[in-house]
């Protein structure tokens, strides 16, 4: 903050140096503001416009300016309904499928061990927990929440995939590779289980205690309290913190490419190597691939589909959380 | 939620209810819930044992030294390869994040807080900053990609890497600013006001002094997020090994967690190990800040408690 300001000088000059000032603080503050909403701006325009470069050949403000023309080059119905997903490969297959399964299959898989998991945590924390195990215990999630997501990645290929998948998948009689979709379960999930459990403690913290209460006297155990009393009272809130772990676990990407692969494929073997949206960004940057060319605008065509799938499901944690704040106001 | 179960003495002595069955749903429940919660704990303990023997066996059976580790570049031989330019890139781009961090979210935070009138348009403002901070990291990179590299023709230099990592932090610092800001009592401006101040004056002289360790403290948390992002890096195309050391914000680059994908990505065993080494020291550099950051809060929490009266 650099601006120069006057010294304490009565004149009416100064006075109107110094409104001038103020005025142009105002307008520089506003500016910055409103940079965050460009960004969103910017977001929607590069990735609708690259994605036109995807599906027609062409950038939108080629066409504009009249350089170019569309013409389409991936249908809508091979990329929504296709079942190989392949842009790069000799001949090519523009079926998003593939990697959309393998988001959704991690997502759900993820979700099946933090959501219970956190929620369970979330319970012990609020209702059970003496003062010096919650002690104990907060920090030690917040240290998991705050482990960058590339260390969940090298702890699935160095330990979760070839020692736990690996003894699970013997039981079955099926040797696991170096990927493997249950890999990417149990990393999403362990890292999505502070998200769940904080968020879901603060909205039971905020039950209050003349319902508990209440519910005791009506001889309740503490078991019924619980389950029937502080879990529906907090299930605005406890709903808002699933959004929030399952929007996560889909933009998730250096923990999932590196413990599920990069194989597109649709299966729902949990011992397969499969391929994320994300992951296929992160393979991509791998290679190099040219400005222009049709994986370099796969890119943006698949970071939209991702994009839309995130902001879904933030919109709706926001619809839950504005519910949330008023029945506890 | 700390109320105590009054005992089923009373039950018991009017009728003989049989409460054994309620008793071990109720102990059952218990166990179930302390099993869960000790998941992350043991997955936790996993971890660091994990990345500590793979760390030694690095050091045991391939020979790979902590000083030549931490001094030289990246190298194809895992025996020579070291973490000295990841690092350095690392500073580099937390050194340009900080500022575009600071600067944004500073600003941002006075505006919403200070001048921004109660219109559609700073509600707009603000229901966008929930929405920014859900968006997937990767996005953050191409769209960096599209705008700053290709489109502004930067190539992919630290400055691009630096922005993609502030656009994904700076709703954190804005969110911490806007709330020590507010946490500024009114009586303070007034009082200022009252002096003759503007309200640059006071917002100068007496808002941002008050409301800096608050700021500080968001800052250096979301430069902890910043420094162990990985996606939007490769996205904006940073090297997977670079042999050189990056000597400003114009050159190419590699970083920490870069250096260490890389590592894990590729399939001999060495440079696992040498992931293993990499992760250790991006860990302390991480509790380094937080522990930063936890003493600037302990610090003036004090201060601010007083004056605040």
């Amino acid at each position: 903050m650099s601006t120069e300001t006057q010294g304490p000088d009565l004149s009416g000059d100064e006075l109107q140096g110094d409104r001038a000032t103020d005025r142009n603080i105002k307008r520089l503050l506003f500016g910055c503001a409103s940079i965050t909403v460009l960004t969103t701006i910017a977001l929607f325009l590069v990735l609708f416009d690259n994605a036109a470069g995807y599906f027609y050949g062409a950038r939108i403000w080629e066409v504009l300016i009249g350089q170019e023309s569309f013409r389409q080059t991936v249908s809508f119905s091979e990329f929504f309904t296709g079942t190989r997903w392949a842009p790069v490969r000799a001949p090519p297959a523009h079926g998003v499928l593939p990697i959309v399964w393998g988001t959704i299959v991690i997502t759900v898989g993820a979700a099946f061990i933090s959501l219970p998991i956190g929620t369970a945590t979330a319970l012990y924390l609020s209702e059970y927990a003496k003062p010096q195990n919650r002690n104990r215990l907060k920090p030690i999630l917040e240290v998991l929440a705050g482990i960058p997501t590339i260390v969940y990645g090298f702890f699935a290929i160095s330990f979760v995939t070839p020692i736990f998948v690996s003894a699970v998948g013997a039981l079955f009689g099926i040797s696991v590779g170096r990927y493997s979709m249950m890999g990417g379960w149990i990393v999403v999930g362990t890292m999505t289980i502070p998200m769940v459990s904080s968020i879901s403690e603060d909205a039971m913290k905020a039950v209050p205690d003349d319902l508990r209460n209440g519910a005791y006297a009506l001889g309740a155990t503490k078991y019924e309290v619980s389950l029937r009393i502080v879990l529906p009272a907090a299930l605005s809130g406890i709903l808002a913190s699933y959004i929030l772990a399952i929007s996560r676990a889909i933009g998730e990407t250096m923990a999932v490419s590196l413990a599920a692969g990069y194989q597109p494929q649709l299966t729902a073997n949990p011992f397969e190597e499969i391929m994320t949206m994300t992951a296929y960004m992160v393979s991509l940057a791998r290679g190099t691939s040219a400005v222009g060319s049709v994986e370099y605008q796969s890119l943006f065509a698949v970071g939209l589909v991702l994009f839309v799938m995130t902001l879904t499901a933030n919109l709706f944690n926001d619809y839950l959380k504005r519910r949330f704040q008023e029945v506890y106001r | 939620m700390s109320t105590e179960r009054k005992g089923d003495v009373t039950g018991r002595s009017i009728t003989d209810v049989d409460l054994s069955s309620e008793k071990f749903k109720n102990r059952l429940f218990y166990g179930l819930l302390l099993a869960a919660s000790s998941f992350g704990v043991v997955m936790l303990v996993f971890l660091f044992a994990d990345i500590f023997y793979e760390a030694a066996i690095g050091q045991r059976e391939f020979g790979i030294e902590l000083g030549r580790f931490l001094g030289n570049t990246g190298s194809q031989t895992p025996a020579n390869a070291g973490f000295y330019s990841a690092i350095i890139a690392s500073v580099w781009l937390m050194a340009l994040t900080v500022v575009f961090i600071l600067f944004l979210g500073i600003s941002t935070a006075l505006y919403l807080v200070e001048y921004a009138p109660d219109n559609r348009t700073t509600r707009l403002i603000e229901a966008n900053l929930a929405n920014l901070a859900g968006v997937p990291s990767v996005v953050y990179g191409i769209l960096i990609l599209a705008l700053v590299v290709n489109g502004a023709g930067l190539g992919s230099v630290i400055l691009a890497g630096a922005f993609a990592l502030s656009a994904l932090v700076v709703p954190i610092v804005i969110v911490a600013s806007i709330e020590s800001i507010r946490a500024v009592p009114d009586g303070m401006r007034d009082g200022s006001a009252a002096t003759g101040a503007t309200k640059w004056q006071t917002i100068r002289r007496v808002v941002l002094p008050q409301s800096l360790p608050g700021i500080m403290t968001g800052t250096i948390l979301a430069l902890a997020r910043a420094v162990g992002e990985t996606a939007p890096l490769l996205m904006v195309g940073a090297l997977f090994t670079d042999t050189s050391v990056p000597g400003g914000p114009f050159d190419s680059f590699s970083s920490m967690p870069v250096q260490i994908y890389n590592w894990t990505f590729l399939p001999q065993r060495e440079f696992l190990a040498l992931a293993a080494m990499g992760i250790i020291v991006l860990l302390v550099v991480l509790l380094l800040m937080q522990a930063v950051a936890v003493y600037i809060r302990r610090k003036y929490e004090r201060d601010v408690s007083l004056t605040g009266v």
